[in-house]
């Protein structure tokens, strides 16, 4: 009765003192929506004393060292003001296994078996820059078969390692579909990696001068139908997890990296391409690897959110599909070997090798001083420098974004803690 | 094709973009420019008192257009003395290095002190990097932070300072990134050993066997393929 009386619809008959009841005068009815004006004023002023305590009080929010986003073992810690992220601090090490110093005690073709264990889901590319400053310093080079081969298969870990990701990235923000698809398909790459290098995960493949062995009878038209399923794959996660609603409203405007905060950061691969940044060491940097002879295309995305991140390693999945299959239609023939000796001294000097590897720009800064082992390693590992700007960019988001912008940013973290 | 096999070679021995960049460095920082090693075609380093560091990244960054941070890191050139701990002499012995040598040799671009800082800038536009070393002193190394010029330092110098015990002047969160807190030592120091091979046995140690029939010294050049 009172309420039809303050939304200001009041029929004529509502004034009779019958309808009204004891208070039923305009003028009482005016005291109470006075009054009800002042409580709804007081209880502003007393939801603001509720704020304003809990601001002062805060909230310290820990995730991880086990949680699925973290991708190994990496503990942030988030002070909150009521959802919203004052400071993330990530505190890692529960990982690292010290490999700049056990690179010291081995020698050069025993740190290809180590250096394997960087990045784990793209294995393969870990060793590929090393092997490559390794050839540098000893003026060997692999000859083309090898080379191609490399190639093949770093595309191949490439796309072992973002399949994950496409599927991993829709699971951390509430939909675990996707991810039934991304390990079903991913295992027709990884069968083959295995068929030709036997390792699913660690191939340790490359030899200083070429590759372990050439490739098995049949394996290129099985990889062929292996690209031909991660295509599909790729249309259907298309339809599945892009063109969904809720990972849109998500994703999209969150966890914007300006391109210039991203080069400050060091931020490199998909990261720094999805913040409109034209730049992929593939097309990019001299390698002997064999890049330069195909015909493909480096994806970028103006726009620098979680979504575009997500586009970008989508686009570069499907790319590099294509890329395998051109390897394999121009496969050369030849040896998989150069000419090295049986037990390698690699001369003294200095190499700095480079490439562009699943997560990012990976490189290897080789120190020799014509020994059995190198002298010193300096591993520099994409997903460091990609986790290095997450405090800048956790800073002022809201708590259900902490998972969108790490799956987004994609780190392993055996590739930041080494 | 026209172009003769002496033109490729007479190409690949110059690299004008490169020197022109270490000129440039030269040019800007005087007296504090110390050296500069070039490999024609494929790399930059540079090396220059650890008063310019932050001089030489901002100008790096600012005039050259190396925005892109790769890595900071630092070198301890003092020869380690475990060498691969177990089996060490054997190793010496084929390399011709003997355990009580430890003199020092420095890489590209020289070094007098036993750490030297690394760093490696790279401009996305033009496709170039280079790489600026920064000699500490050894009893008390230290050297000023990058973070004003590069947020991104952050990390790296932590690494270093608790890696290499480095300190890192003006860094204003220098906490451990990897080691445990109150952790002793600096293990990536020649002279910090690793235990793990002292206390167990390892396999690996012996790296290639010898081939049937084969002398045990034989260094074969046949080729590792089998």
């Amino acid at each position: 009765m009172t309420g039809t009386h303050e939304a200001g619809v009041v029929s004529p008959s509502e004034h009779t003192p019958l309808v009204s009841g004891a208070n039923g005068d305009i003028a009482a009815d005016l005291d109470i929506t006075n009054e009800q004006q002042l409580r709804y004023i007081a209880g502003q002023a007393a939801d603001a004393r509720v704020n304003i305590e809990l601001e002062t009080e805060g909230m310290t929010l820990n995730i991880g060292p086990q949680h699925p986003a973290t991708h190994g073992t990496l503990r942030i810690v988030a002070r909150l003001d009521g959802e919203q992220v004052i400071s993330a601090e990530p505190i890692m090490g529960y990982m690292h296994r010290g490999y700049e110093k056990l690179t010291e005690v081995r020698t050069y073709p025993q740190v290809t078996t180590l250096i394997n264990r960087i990045d784990w889901v793209g294995s393969f590319a870990n060793e590929v820059p090393f092997i490559l400053a390794a050839e540098d310093l000893m003026d060997v080079e692999a000859p083309p078969r090898a080379q191609y081969i490399r190639t093949a298969l770093f595309e191949m870990g490439r796309i072992a390692n973002i399949m994950l990701f496409l599927g991993d990235m829709p699971v951390q923000l509430g939909g675990v579909t996707a991810i039934f698809y991304a390990f079903r398909d991913r295992e027709f790459v990884l069968n083959q990696i295995e068929s030709a290098t036997g390792g699913r995960f660690h191939p340790n493949f490359n030899r200083i001068g070429g590759v372990k062995d050439d490739l098995p009878a049949g394996w290129i038209k099985e990889t062929k139908t292996a690209m031909q399923k991660v295509r599909d794959f790729c249309d259907e996660i298309e339809d599945l997890v892009m063109g969904n609603e809720i990972f849109q409203s998500r994703c999209r405007g969150v966890g914007i990296i300006p391109p210039d905060v991203g080069k400050a950061y060091g931020l490199s691969g998909a990261n720094l391409r999805a913040s409109g940044v034209d730049w992929d060491l593939r097309r990019d940097a001299d390698s002997p690897l064999a890049w330069k002879d195909l015909d493909w295309k480096v994806w970028t995305h103006p726009d620098g959110d979680s979504f575009s991140r997500f586009w970008v390693r989508l686009q570069e999945t499907r790319e590099s599909s294509y890329m395998v299959e051109q390897l394999l239609d121009g496969l050369p023939s030849g040896p998989i070997m150069a000419k090295v000796p049986r037990i390698i001294k690699v001369p003294a000097g200095e190499s700095y090798v480079q490439t562009e590897n699943p997560l990012g720009a990976m490189g290897y800064y080789v120190i020799s001083k014509g020994e059995l082992t190198p002298f010193r390693v300096k591993i520099r590992t994409a997903s460091f420098s990609n986790m290095s700007i997450s405090p800048w960019l956790l800073e002022g988001v809201y708590v259900p974004d902490i998972a969108t912008i790490l799956a987004s940013l994609y780190f392993i973290l055996g590739d930041i803690d080494r | 094709m026209s172009t003769t096999e002496e033109d490729v070679v007479a190409e690949v021995k110059t690299d004008a973009v490169r020197e022109a960049i270490a000129k440039t460095f030269a040019e800007e920082l005087g007296d504090d420019f110390v050296d500069q090693h070039i490999v024609p075609g494929s790399d930059l380093t540079i090396r220059i008192a650890s008063s310019a560091w932050v001089q030489a990244a901002t100008f790096a960054r600012d005039k050259l257009g190396m925005t892109w941070l790769d890595f900071i890191s630092a070198i301890d050139w003092m020869p380690s003395p475990f060498g691969r701990e177990m089996d060490a002499e054997q190793d010496w012995a084929a390399t011709g290095r003997d355990a009580d040598d430890t003199e020092m040799t420095t890489g590209v671009a020289g070094g007098d002190t036993r750490f030297q800082m690394f760093m490696r800038v790279y401009s996305i536009d033009e496709h170039i990097g280079v790489t600026i070393k920064a000699d500490v002193e050894t009893e008390a190394p230290s050297i000023d932070t990058l973070i004003p010029v590069y947020p991104g330092a952050s990390w790296h110098e932590r690494e270093v300072w608790e890696m290499f015990g480095i300190n890192i002047a003006g860094h204003p969160d220098l906490r451990v990134l990897y080691l445990p807190t109150g952790f002793e030592g600096n293990p990536l120091r020649k002279d910090y050993p690793l235990v793990a091979r002292r206390v167990k046995p390892w396999p690996g140690i012996v790296d290639v066997e010898a081939m049937p029939g084969e002398d045990e010294d034989a260094e074969g050049e046949e080729g590792a393929a089998q």
